[in-house]
């Protein structure tokens, strides 16, 4: 883990100093003002809106030059350790779970919250946790009935539906 | 197999469904839950009104749908305008709004929304604006705050909820009229501002009356001068700003708006649901004890109001320096 | 002896069957949603608002349904310990800091103990609290008065304090943890420029900030789910729990040994909770990180420790009761719970105030009582329900995650109905996934979110009070020594790092 320690480190001082350079935006509306002129105190007025965030980041920046030297005189655990980031079982395995949960996102606007998680349960529980299919199908029929009734029946909270919206409509009829 | 045979059930469900409906072939009436946004986070002035007006709608039954209340309060509203003018389905969206309906759009020239687009279902009431001390500061008139006011200067300090909101629109036009120079410290909520002068941590604020109301009848909050055109039924001691020789009167609209692009047969079904909803007895009980102002109005009334209320924001925000 | 009696009158309406229904209803209510990771009391009671109208037309006045309310605020404090233990995600801001020993206890099969532990932790929290409120709610309220703006920045300073040893042995990781949440707790609006701030590559769904739940559900239940996937290969790494009712019985034997935690979360939490502004996350924080400190075993915190259960669970119900005393008392909410009964109290038409208790006795003492009742009610149905939930672990792995992982989307969704809050949940949970590898701690990023929203403007509102001069937060009475005590905290930790440093190095 030893180069994902130090690739990390770095990836996290860029993102710091983008929090630095995103805290001293001026506001859209008013091109007068300079950037970084929110950082600092306003007289009279205490810290301006940057304040806060700029310097936390700055904070944030130099621990990661921090975790760097740490790195750089092998004090930290993670830099000495020679355990692989992800090994081809890690890698495989989140392209699957965190593809699938991409996918689920990406249905929803699709087919909606109900027909995302039947797909995304079939996905699971039959490709990944090689479950039965009798086992498979229960549970990814149940999950979105028991979802509908508690959610859009009972609390009132009304998931996106995507295009299978029409489908619902006589649902609400009985039910609402 | 269990799938399959609840889509196809689901689908003839459907076309029965829709044929029934289009063979009746009345007027607009909502067939799913609608979308209820609120320009305000949950608790605020605003979020009370939506959820008693969403209370009196359920206990009453005057809709077939439920409304379901969306907060969207992200920079102070322009959030919930952009999801309402962006809305799917303009006839099931609708929108609690208050004064930064107005303010958003010419703060914001980004975001380009106009405030006129959206469709006039009804305005339901306009709060009003009390300037506020505690009584242990011993002022009980305008004048004397005037003098106190002005004496401490930039020492005085006055509390408000938010930047460049309603309340800072206020102090400014005192500060700008009288010759002060008090500062203003903007909070999150009309609650917190009372507080903080019951408290005796703030000099003064310009609260709503159903703000500072519990701290009025412990006598802890005097109210000096309403900013309203006559004196409240209220508060029938305190003196208009008008009486005292300022020609300055402002209210919070209270109005419930359609997406952009709502259906003209949505938008009579949304008038006739509010007109009821502002009937009813415990709207009109509401409105008589948080001393609330102003009487229904919806089409083009309130579209013409819309427009006057843009203008004078426009002038009093750049007459601050908000908007150039 | 007046109060007593009042008392004692306002039990016996809460006993009422009409009202003593309603809470055990609420109870139920409450506690499933708490359960449920991402609703809490607040969606709890938002939502069933509507509903207390209806409740309010049959039974007349506002205290049935205030019972009612109450009941699922009750409920869903002791929900959620559920969520946080059982499957390791925060259903709510209060239960973070149970999810620090909760969760090591279920791992290692002791899941019954820390349920137990939570369900009586919080009745005795519970308990009271109704009882300092039921004494001296009145005078109190002059106390929740004097804290202005500077003192809450000095109490938030001191909350941060309580909880800087929380992280790992990395120091530099750890002070980038809780800048990050800093950082993000300012996106969004800020009140008091009245500008929007890092609204990354304009997307508008930032102007709302970012949302604790988008921040705790993508570590916990994303990041950490995915980390728990990759170490145990598909297969659970939970010890199975025998759920008997000998089992349960020996549990609660057990809790006599949380009475340290129990009993500072109870007293800590209350005083923080009637605090406006503050609520009772903050409380749950300071009362685990006051309990570490002067625990006999620090060490044994964050790996399972009973006291690190009882704690934040005394103290998130003990400030909810507290979190009602400036509610009723000045009208102000202390937390968004309390804001949305607020609400309801106004809509009823009653007007909460300095003069409510005067004017309003009928409302009042029935609602104190019933909070009595709750408690009870409350302790009672979890207890019965623990078993389901012990159930819920059984399940194979491969089942339970997929689980977790539909109740994050959905559950981050019906928060605050916003798609895009989803995608960066899921964006921040495989972010967290690699971090987590890395050993990075990111319970402080989670915390910070929570409390850094409240520090910055009350830090701001001070400063613009006092001209830019900080020395506001060392010269106020009640703000000063909360600042030292705080400061003095956040340095010890620093210096026995650097007198170690010393010590190794001659």
């Amino acid at each position: 883990m030893r180069k994902a320690e130090i690739v990390t480190a770095v990836i996290l001082a860029i993102l710091s100093l983008y929090l630095m350079w995103k805290s001293g935006e001026p506001p859209s509306w008013n091109p007068d003002i300079a950037r970084f002129d929110n950082i600092w105190m306003i007289k009279g007025e205490g810290p301006g809106s940057g304040f806060w965030p700029f310097w936390l980041s700055f904070i944030m920046f130099l621990s990661t030059i921090w975790i760097a030297v740490n790195w750089f005189r092998k004090t930290s655990p993670m830099s000495v350790s020679d355990e692989p980031f992800l090994d081809a079982y890690g890698m495989k395995m989140l392209v699957q779970v965190g593809g699938g949960l991409f996918g689920f996102l990406a249905l929803i606007h699709i087919i909606g919250f109900y027909g995302a998680m039947c797909v995304f349960l079939i996905y699971y529980l039959k490709f990944l946790g090689r479950h039965t299919m009798t086992v498979t199908l229960l549970i990814s029929v149940l999950t979105p009935v028991v979802c509908f009734f508690f959610f859009d029946i009972a609390m009132r909270i009304v998931l996106p539906k995507g295009y299978l919206e029409p489908l619902f409509i006589p649902l609400y009829d009985i039910f609402l | 197999m269990i799938t399959r045979r609840t889509m196809i059930g689901l689908v003839a469900a459907t076309m029965l469904a829709s044929t029934s409906f289009t063979g009746i072939a009345h007027a607009f009436e909502p067939n799913k839950p609608v979308d209820f946004i609120i320009m305000a986070g949950k608790g605020g002035g605003a979020d009370k009104m939506a959820r008693l007006m969403q209370s009196i709608i359920e206990k009453n039954k005057l809709s077939t749908r439920p409304l379901v209340p969306i907060n969207k309060s992200g920079g102070s509203g322009a959030e919930a305008l952009i999801a309402a003018k962006g809305a799917r389905d303009p006839d099931h969206t609708i929108m609690v709004t208050l004064n930064s309906f107005f303010t958003t759009p010419l703060r914001q020239p980004g975001l380009k929304i106009d405030a006129m687009k959206f469709a006039p279902i009804g305005r339901m009431a306009e709060d009003t604006f009390l300037l506020w001390v505690h009584k242990d500061s011993g002022i009980t008139t305008f004048e004397q705050y005037l003098e106190k006011a002005k004496k401490d200067g930039s020492k005085w300090v006055m509390g408000g909820t938010g930047k460049n909101s309603e309340d800072n629109i206020i102090t400014d036009y005192l500060n700008n009229n009288y010759g002060l120079s008090m500062k203003y410290i903007p909070y999150k909520g009309g609650g917190a501002v009372a507080k903080q002068v019951a408290g005796k941590q703030l000099n003064s604020s310009v609260n709503n009356p159903s703000e500072a109301l519990g701290f009025y009848e412990s006598g802890d909050m005097v109210p000096l001068v309403a900013f309203t055109d006559e004196r409240l039924p209220m508060f029938p001691d305190v003196p208009t700003l008008k009486e005292k020789g300022g020609d300055f009167s402002y209210f919070m609209q209270r109005a419930v708006v359609g997406a952009p692009g709502m259906s003209d047969e949505a938008l009579a079904y949304y008038n006739g649901l509010f007109k009821k909803v502002y009937d009813s007895a415990e709207w009109q009980d509401y409105k008589k004890k948080k001393s609330l102002m102003g009487d229904f109005m919806s089409g083009k009334d309130l579209v013409s109001y819309w427009g006057t209320q843009v203008d004078r924001h426009r002038k009093i925000l750049k007459a601050s320096g908000a908007i150039k | 002896m007046e109060v007593i009696s009042a008392l004692a009158d306002g039990v016996l309406v809460a006993l009422q069957p009409v009202n003593l229904g309603l809470a055990i209803l609420g109870v139920i209510v409450g506690l499933f949603v708490g359960a449920m990771p991402g609703l809490g009391s607040v969606n709890g009671v938002a939502i069933l608002l509507p509903f207390t109208f209806v409740i309010q037309s049959f039974t007349g006045g506002a205290t049935s349904p205030m019972i009612f309310l109450a009941a699922i605020y009750y409920g869903a404090m002791y929900g959620g310990a559920i969520s946080s233990i059982t499957l390791g995600i925060p259903g709510a801001s209060t239960a973070v800091a149970t999810t620090f020993d909760g969760r090591p206890m279920a791992l290692s099969g002791k899941a019954h103990i820390a349920l137990v532990t939570a369900a009586l932790a919080s009745f005795v929290g519970g308990t009271v609290s109704n009882i300092i409120f039921t004494a001296f709610a009145p005078a109190l309220a002059s106390v929740a008065l004097d804290f202005g703006d500077p003192e809450i920045f000095a109490l938030m300073l001191l909350a941060f304090a309580t909880f800087v040893g929380l992280g790992g042995d990395d120091i530099p990781k750890t002070i980038f943890s809780i800048c990050i949440g800093l950082v993000l707790a300012t996106v969004g609006f800020d009140i008091v420029s009245g500008e929007p701030r890092l609204i990354f590559f304009d997307i508008t769904g930032f102007s709302h900030g970012i949302r604790f739940l988008v921040l705790a559900i993508g570590v916990y239940g994303i990041g950490e789910m995915i980390w728990t996937i990759n170490t145990s290969r598909y297969s659970s790494s939970m010890t199975q729990v025998d759920v008997s009712a000998k089992n349960i019985w020996l549990a609660i034997k057990e809790f006599k040994t949380a009475w340290r935690g129990t009993s500072i979360g109870s007293a800590l939490g209350f005083f923080v909770g009637i605090l406006p502004a503050a609520g009772a996350t903050p409380g749950s924080l300071m009362s685990y990180g006051v309990t570490k400190l002067i625990s006999k075993n620090p060490k044994e915190f964050g790996k399972g420790a009973i006291d690190g259960i009882a704690a934040p669970e005394a103290a998130n119900n003990s400030a909810s009761t507290g979190a009602m005393l400036p509610m009723m008392t000045l009208g102000i909410p202390g937390s968004p719970t309390t804001a949305v009964l607020l609400a309801g109290m106004v809509i009823w038409g009653l007007q909460p105030g300095p003069l409510l208790f005067t004017n309003q006795p009928d409302f009042v003492w029935p609602l104190i009582g019933s909070f009595y009742i709750s408690n009870v009610v409350a302790v009672l149905i979890n207890l019965a329900f623990i078993p389901v939930f012990l159930w819920m672990l059984r399940m194979p792995f491969t089942i339970l995650a997929p689980m977790i992982f539909v109740l994050s989307l959905v559950g981050t969704f019906a928060a605050y109905l916003d798609m895009f809050d989803v995608w960066l949940m899921v964006i921040v949970g495989v972010a967290a996934f690699f971090l987590r590898i890395l050993d990075y701690p990111l319970a402080p990023a989670v915390l910070a979110i929570v409390l850094g929203p409240i520090a910055e403007p009350k830090l701001r509102q001070s400063l613009l009070f006092s001209d830019g001069d900080f020395s506001i937060f060392f010269t106020r009475p009640i703000a000063g020594p909360i600042t030292i005590l705080a400061i003095i905290l956040i340095l010890l930790p620093l210096f026995k790092v650097i007198k170690n440093k010393m010590k190794a190095a001659s």
